[in-house]
């Protein structure tokens, strides 16, 4: 246990705040700790959290994706204009257009950065604004509102009506929210290819010497962002039952922000699949307990970009002396 | 714009170089494609659009160098044009005089050095990465423009602002006449300064400056205490031209900036870069879209020419290196 709290700093501290974050809410309002509020928690942070898995592996691999979150919205445009040019489709072959679409558009940046030696924040920004530019001027910045019934039915794994009458239900993003994270963590914990991963992001020159293959560390840790997004962009579709172009645009920060929460490092070769999770769900529980106390909307985001800059400085006090400095941002 | 070039052409640096002659060609490329483009009017209209986003440029451009990166500096010029909105307000809104609009400019100034300087405190005295605190900066600045103008839009301010906005000096546009006074400070800063010689070695090799005895956490502070000053007044010049205030108002710039700045040719590991050929990136890049306009494309297209040209121009430069180490071996 003393061992896990020390390897586990950041996540150990922000599994106590969140605790303590939810007990408080518990005794505050009444309405924190019911099966209503706690599934609608889930089903709304679910797009998230994929994002956050995909992410994840990026910034362990020593990268940083900024066009992710747009890359969802290319990928949902592509595949509803795809599906209803076939006629409809199903489940099966939406995650295959989605996964394989977002895939693709994941290899594009890993194919500037590797062969060009393009360090990864200016690739994904200028993908970024070439995904969004794109989108925008073939869309028209038109919505599709007529999806195909399998995309916008909602699909409920699991219900459970309260004595008061209310219902509380755990629909399919969830289920692939979990499936995703789930996946991402055999991938970083269980498999060779993670700890070649993790290799890489800590020191990629040490890892080639060694005979780790830049290219496919670099392929596989941006294509998986990539199919993140893709599913991402499917579920997301799911959850709001049309496609936006725009919808998505401007999330990708917030998403990063949650993740290095978590103990992801920027300049890679640190983070844990708990401490995302946790980081993602510190930010929807801060929201979520705003909420219920009644306390202005308008004031959200102001309090959790303070929670986020407090707990930063304070997760960092006593690293600060532990850790030497780093070079700053590498590929 | 001439004055720029000369300056331009006096460094001479290679980056410098090739970004004016990829303008000259532009230029060249676009008054073909349109018979307007070289008039006075798009020129001007140009000379009154891009000095906002050079404002906002040079203000990512001192936390790049000393490899870091200041993710909030729209929503900072956003505050502090909301503190100048609201000494005016005070003062009577339209009827505001010029001491009060001096008063709220000095306001807005010290809002966004205050902001800045929370910044480079937390970056600086806990080791925190840049990238993270800018970006809980920016979250929690949005959330409390948000927060004081309920979302909506703050206007009705003194016609002698909007002087600033939309008046000429000597047929110069007075926002570029801005820019180039704080492109030139900026510079004088950069390459002359004390200060300036820290910022260059705090990116370089944060380790070694301070064993060499700079005051590294004190520049560091610095650096974002003086780009929150520049987000002032690109905050101070978006009330004059909007003459109106809005949290969000130039959110889209954010991105576009570090796409300038690595067209500027910045190291992004920091330690490398001047403040000229920023300036030319600055300008191409509102080439670029004015260009586009004018020729019929929509301005979507124009961001996506933006990404697609940063990624050129890094192939091309990476093409260049390649050339380089072939020569060594």
């Amino acid at each position: 246990m003393n061992n896990l709290l020390r390897n586990r700093q950041v996540e150990s501290r922000l599994l106590v705040v969140l605790i303590v974050l939810c007990i408080g809410l518990s005794l505050s309002t009444d309405t924190f700790l019911t099966m209503g509020n706690i599934t609608s928690l889930l089903n709304n942070n679910s797009v998230n959290l994929i994002w956050a898995a995909g992410l994840l592996v990026v910034l362990i691999a020593g990268g940083i994706d900024i066009s992710f979150a747009v890359a969802s919205s290319v990928v949902q445009y592509l595949a509803a204009k795809i599906l209803i040019g076939i006629g409809g489709g199903n489940w099966a072959l939406g995650f295959l257009i989605c996964g394989c679409a977002g895939i693709c558009l994941g290899l594009v940046n890993a194919a500037l950065i590797h062969g060009f030696r393009i360090i990864s924040i200016v690739v994904t920004i200028a993908t970024f604004n070439v995904f969004f530019g794109l989108l925008m001027f073939f869309s028209g910045g038109r919505s599709i509102y007529s999806l195909p019934d399998w995309w916008t039915d909602r699909v409920i794994l699991f219900e459970h009506q309260a004595p008061d009458g209310t219902w509380s239900e755990l629909t399919l993003p969830v289920a692939v929210m979990a499936v995703c994270v789930g996946l991402t963590w055999l991938l970083i914990r269980r498999s060779n290819l993670g700890r070649q991963l993790y290799a890489f992001g800590d020191n990629p020159e040490g890892a080639r010497r060694a005979g780790v293959s830049i290219a496919v560390m670099q392929g596989l840790a941006f294509g998986w962002c990539g199919m993140m997004a893709g599913i991402a962009g499917l579920m997301q579709a799911n959850i709001v039952r049309e496609v936006v172009p725009n919808a998505l645009y401007g999330r990708e920060l917030e998403v990063l922000a949650a993740v290095v929460l978590g103990g992801a490092r920027l300049g890679g070769g640190r983070g844990t699949i708990t401490g995302c999770v946790l980081g993602v769900m510190f930010v929807a529980v801060t929201q979520n307990g705003l909420n219920l106390l009644g306390i202005s909307p308008f004031a959200f985001q102001m309090i959790i970009g303070a929670a986020i800059l407090i707990a930063i400085s304070t997760s960092n006090i006593s690293l600060a002396s532990l850790r030497a400095p780093r070079a700053e941002g590498r590929t | 714009m001439t004055t720029l070039i000369e300056r331009g052409r006096a460094f001479f640096g290679r980056e410098t170089f090739g970004l004016l002659i990829l303008m000259a060609l532009m230029a060249a490329g676009f008054s073909i494609a349109s018979p307007r483009f070289l008039t006075v009017a798009s020129l001007s209209s140009m000379g009154f659009q891009a000095p906002l986003l050079g404002l906002l440029t040079l203000a990512m451009l001192a936390p790049m160098i000393s490899g870091g990166l200041n993710l909030a500096i729209v929503y900072t010029a956003n505050i502090s044009g909301l503190t100048l909105a609201w000494v005016l307000l005070q003062a009577g809104g339209p009827e505001a005089g010029i001491g009060a609009i001096l008063l709220g400019a000095g306001a807005a100034l010290i809002v966004g050095m205050a902001a800045g300087a929370v910044m480079g405190a937390v970056i600086a005295y806990i080791g925190a990465h840049p990238i993270l605190v800018s970006l809980a900066m920016m979250i929690f600045l949005r959330g409390l423009g948000e927060f004081l103008t309920r979302g909506g839009d703050i206007s009705g301010f003194p016609p002698a602002l909007a002087v600033l906005g939309h008046g000429t000096f000597l047929g110069l546009p007075v926002p570029l006449i801005l820019f180039g006074i704080v492109a030139l400070i900026w510079h004088i800063m950069l390459r002359r300064s004390r200060h300036g010689f820290a910022v260059y070695m705090v990116g370089s090799n944060i380790r070694a400056s301070e064993y060499s005895g700079i005051d590294t956490k004190r520049t560091l502070v610095k650096i974002y205490a003086l780009s929150g000053a520049i987000c002032a007044v690109a905050g101070i010049l978006m009330a004059a031209r909007f003459n109106s205030v809005r949290v969000g108002h130039g959110e889209a710039l954010l991105l576009v900036t570090v796409l300038a700045i690595f067209l500027g040719g910045i190291d992004p590991f920091g330690g490398h870069g001047k403040v000229a050929p920023v300036i030319l990136s600055v300008l191409i890049l509102q080439m670029l879209s004015s260009g586009l306009n004018l020729i019929g494309a929509n301005q979507h297209l124009a961001t996506a020419v933006w990404g697609l040209f940063l990624i050129a121009v890094m192939i091309l430069r990476f093409g260049r290196l390649a050339t380089l180490f072939r020569r060594k071996d």
